[in-house]
């Protein structure tokens, strides 16, 4: 399975999710933001950073990038794509997803071991995740605080479309606790924690069994991979 | 060259952390009777040719669209004006008109 992960200017972990699809066992595909090309991929990564240092507002003019029309087309017919943190704030700027990020409630740049709790375990993204799983991922974001109206939280919530919610801590000031969500066919999903930085012993979150131990967000990886095996 | 103002707020009911930060800034300095501030953006378009319908239509679209995410923000505001370029270019042509003499010094002061 080959995975492209898209650089835009200013993406900072496109190289971790790179290494992160390599150690699920697909190939990596390094794309390029001002290309129309997807190269013949089967999913797509989204990776977090500041790209265009977030001016505007974050996510928005990257948005608007060439290859962006591409992403909207092959996220339409239902190719995996996951959006991680300026990732995900793409997304919901490209209206591939609902709601938007605002800045963190109390204003400062926060960066922790996140629990969250998977609230969606059959998307392509989290089907090798338990429902109802806690698992422990980094978060670092300023601008981290999902909004939505009433009415679009009501309809994520009641099509169980919230994928993944903060538990003990809500880091941000994201409504209802909501981490991620994902789009009404489960395959765009878009969260702001890092599942890439939580793929490999030594350099994880700790663990009770071991400092950065915490290899959860290898998960989101495998979870693709294994779906992808499966269909074919 | 016309210019067009576009502005554009944090949605009301939204939490804006930044004018937050900014009133309490305010009450640290003895500002107490400011009770609120929000932050907002202002963009100013500049265009070379007359400003029609077309253009007029075509603005709304981009502030709508691009300027602002109708989700977090409102636009507040599509006005046609001078840019601060430009009225700050004429103040300082307007002060030079009165002062062309250049500095005088008062009387007894010794450079």
């Amino acid at each position: 399975m080959r995975i492209g992960v898209i650089t835009f200017p200013g993406s900072l972990d496109d190289r971790d999710a790179q290494r992160a699809v390599r150690l699920a066992g697909a190939q990596p595909v390094a794309l390029w933001h001002g290309s129309h090309d997807l190269e013949g991929v089967d999913a797509l990564v989204l990776p977090g950073g500041f790209s265009y240092g977030d001016y505007l507002r974050c996510g928005a003019i990257a948005s608007l990038s060439p290859i962006m029309n591409e992403v909207a087309d092959a996220a339409k017919q239902g190719m995996p794509v996951l959006g991680i943190c300026n990732g995900f704030q793409m997304l919901t700027e490209a209206r591939l997803l609902e709601g938007g990020l605002i800045r963190n409630d109390h204003g400062a740049f926060i960066c922790r071991d996140q629990v969250m709790r998977v609230e969606n375990a059959s998307t392509d993204w989290t089907s090798g995740f338990e429902q109802g799983q806690e698992i422990t991922i980094p978060l670092k974001n300023g601008e981290g605080g999902f909004i939505a109206s009433d009415d679009v939280l009501d309809r994520l919530e009641g099509e169980g479309r919230v994928v993944f919610r903060y538990v003990d801590v809500n880091p941000n000031g994201s409504l209802r606790d909501i981490a991620g969500i994902t789009n009404e066919h489960g395959n765009v999903v878009g969260l702001m924690p890092h599942p890439e930085h939580a793929v490999e012993p030594g350099f994880g979150p700790d663990t009770a069994a071991a400092m950065r131990s915490g290899v959860d967000g290898l998960g989101f990886f495998t979870s693709v991979v294994r779906r992808a095996l499966v269909e074919a | 060259m016309p210019t067009i103002v576009v502005e554009v707020m944090p949605k009301a009911e939204l939490l804006d952390p930044q004018g937050k930060a900014v009133v309490g800034a305010l009450a640290r300095t003895g500002h107490e009777a400011i009770t609120g501030v929000r932050i907002g953006k202002r963009f100013e378009l500049s265009v070379e040719g007359p400003i029609d319908d077309a253009l007029k239509a075509s603005v709304r679209q981009i502030a709508e669209d691009i300027l602002s995410n109708s989700v977090i923000e409102d636009v507040v505001g599509i006005h046609f004006e001078q840019s601060n370029a430009e009225l700050a270019e004429e103040a300082v042509h307007a002060a030079s008109e009165h002062t062309d003499t250049g500095y005088v010094a008062p009387a007894g002061e010794t450079h």
